[in-house]
């Protein structure tokens, strides 16, 4: 019993949230490296590129809802998915055409790419700030929980309860379906084959008739899905707070690079390494250890390695830490 | 007039100087064309400015009589002419069957059959076909980067040093392999360090030195050419 009690605590505790921060990250991890795969830069604009996807959201369900319109037991966000996508895409594809494209037809190196990158950050955010502004707001309606701790207890029978909020298995559901929609595409059609040739050996690409204005193109636009629907499923999931956005980008980063950057199956892996690595050292084990340990060895101190607070080092450290002994990633796999 | 021809084409990178100057190359369908000469001669840049890669500052490129000088390198891809670079001629992290539906890219029937030939033609890429091609050995690569450019039907073939890297056996089977596209007509320019025996299956070939034609004739007469034979063949 008191083994089925230590099991529940750390799935409620640690497992859930961390398998759906992780697929959040995971989003945008793949962003991250499809643009550095085919458009060749550390785009520094990800976090905020995904704030602003997820403002049209937040500014379409408010309207929604003056309108008395809602989506049931779901959160009223999803229906405004596709409108958000598509402003998402129509930005992305502004900017680049006005920006980026620019650099690229120079053949710019990626530095100067990735410096530009942080000037659109800075205009994005500001356009985030005019448009929504940067306080906290919650989006979220519908049904909030699909197992209640106390429910879970009265079926049960144990101590411990297990909470299953809507937003994580709507977070772990969604992602499943994004994520392998677009490996699907990416590995069985011409276009995401002629995506991956492109990534691969530009040149060639070329020679074989393989049109860049298309590739970046469609590039953009699965970025701008990756970007916006991860933007979403975080701020159901949390909040939606601009600056948190931008603060993301560290443990999206750290999870491409884990996941060796270029490579969207990695960038998926390591999306859920950040976020798992990020929870075990945060966690505070002691009540998990009272349940395991017979009552003379119980501890007596939180048995928490690193406060939550410094859930940005861990992020941190793992980067530098891959970086500096596995640069080319820990996974095996194709780049894209 | 030939098939395809390159006429007095002069061209350089960006505003550098000149790389090759007054540079005359043709081939018809169903013939082989070597071109030799030292490192550094032009060669490759002759190709790619067959290929549009390069602009000509003067001179220009025909096929079948048309000018196609001002052509995109795409659309010379798409009037049939192919072309395998000296580096990088492969995607490395696609696997075999990708490469060669990559190489048909601009084409839109049904490509089963066309892989068909290409694994004929090349039986050890069947057994591979699925593998990631970076992990393939050079000389399967080197048939990869063929059957890739043999996939649009091309009726002009530009080949950057096939058989760079391989040992002398591949070499003579893929110079089998080359005679044999040869004979479904299509036309053939090779850049070859393997001066000898590039030119014993050429019908005609050509010496650059420096961007500029030196010597040109047939494979035989090349062979026997004394100065040829000194400054070249190494014998
Ligand atoms: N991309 C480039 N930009 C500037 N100069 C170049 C470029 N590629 C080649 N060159 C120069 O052009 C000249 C001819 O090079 P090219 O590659 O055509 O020689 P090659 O005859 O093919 O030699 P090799 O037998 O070594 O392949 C060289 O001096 C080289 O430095
Ligand atoms: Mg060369």
């Amino acid at each position: 019993m008191d083994f089925l009690n230590a099991i529940i605590l750390l799935l409620n505790f640690t497992i859930l949230p961390a398998l759906t921060y992780g697929s959040q990250l995971a989003l945008g991890a793949i962003f991250v490296t499809l643009i550095y795969g085919v458009l060749r830069f550390a785009n520094f604009a990800t976090g905020d590129m995904m704030s602003f996807g997820t403002m049209f959201a937040v500014i379409l369900t408010y309207y929604l809802q003056s309108l008395g319109i809602n989506f049931g037991m779901l959160p009223t966000a999803l229906l405004t998915i596709p409108f958000a996508v598509f402003m998402m895409i129509f930005y992305m594809l502004t900017v680049d055409k006005f920006v980026f494209g620019y650099y690229r037809l120079k053949k710019s190196p990626p530095v100067q790419l990735a410096m530009v990158s942080v000037g659109v950050m800075f205009v994005t955010q500001a356009i985030i700030r005019i448009i929504i502004g940067p306080s906290d707001r919650r989006f979220l309606d519908g049904e909030k929980f699909i197992l209640k701790a106390r429910e879970f207890k009265e079926i049960t029978g144990l101590n411990e309860g297990l909470t299953i909020k809507s937003t994580q298995i709507i977070t772990i559901f969604v992602t499943i379906i994004v994520v392998s929609t677009m490996f699907w595409f990416l590995n069985k059609t011409k276009t995401g084959t002629s995506m991956r040739a492109y990534s691969d050996n530009e040149d060639l690409a070329l020679l074989s008739g393989i049109d860049p204005k298309k590739v970046v193109l469609i590039t953009w636009i699965i970025a701008g899905i990756l970007a916006t629907i991860g933007g979403i499923l975080y701020g159901l999931d949390k909040s939606y707070r601009p600056f948190v956005y931008f603060n993301n980008m560290l443990p999206i980063f750290a999870a491409a690079i884990v996941g060796g950057i270029g490579n969207p199956y990695g960038a998926f892996l390591g999306g859920y390494v950040i976020a798992f690595a990020e929870i075990f050292l945060t966690y505070a084990y002691k009540k998990f250890f009272m349940y395991i340990l017979p009552e003379s060895l119980e501890p007596t101190s939180l048995v928490q390695l690193l406060s939550t607070d410094y859930k940005f080092a861990i992020s941190f450290s793992i980067l530098v830490i891959v970086l500096l002994f596995r640069p080319s990633g820990i996974f095996e796999g194709k780049k894209i | 007039m030939a098939f395809f021809e390159g006429n007095n084409m002069t061209a350089g990178y960006g505003n550098g100087p000149d790389i090759i100057s007054s540079c005359t190359l043709n081939a018809n369908k169903g013939e082989i064309v070597a071109i030799l000469g030292p490192n550094g001669a032009g060669k490759s840049t002759a190709m790619k400015s067959l290929l549009g890669l390069l602009n000509l500052k003067s001179g220009n490129v025909k096929m079948d009589g048309e000018d196609i000088s001002k052509f995109s390198p795409q659309d010379r891809v798409r009037k049939g002419i192919s072309f395998v670079p000296q580096t990088k001629n492969v995607f490395s992290e696609l696997t075999v069957n990708e490469n060669l539906k990559i190489g048909a890219f601009l084409r839109d029937e049904n490509l089963e059959n066309v892989i068909k030939e290409i694994f004929e033609l090349f039986p050890v890429l069947f057994d591979k076909k699925n593998q990631v091609v970076g992990e393939l050995s050079g000389g399967q690569r080197q048939q990869v980067a063929l059957g890739r450019a043999l996939m649009i039907k091309p009726s002009v073939l530009m080949l950057d040093e096939p058989t760079a890297g391989v040992s002398p056996i591949v070499m003579d089977e893929l110079f089998d392999h080359i005679v044999k596209i040869k004979k479904n007509n299509v036309a053939i320019i090779m850049v070859e360090q393997n001066a000898k025996q590039a030119l014993s299956i050429s019908d005609r070939g050509y010496v650059l030195v420096t961007g500029k034609n030196k010597f040109e004739g047939s494979g035989k007469d090349l062979l026997n050419d004394p100065e040829v034979r000194r400054s070249f063949l190494g014998a």
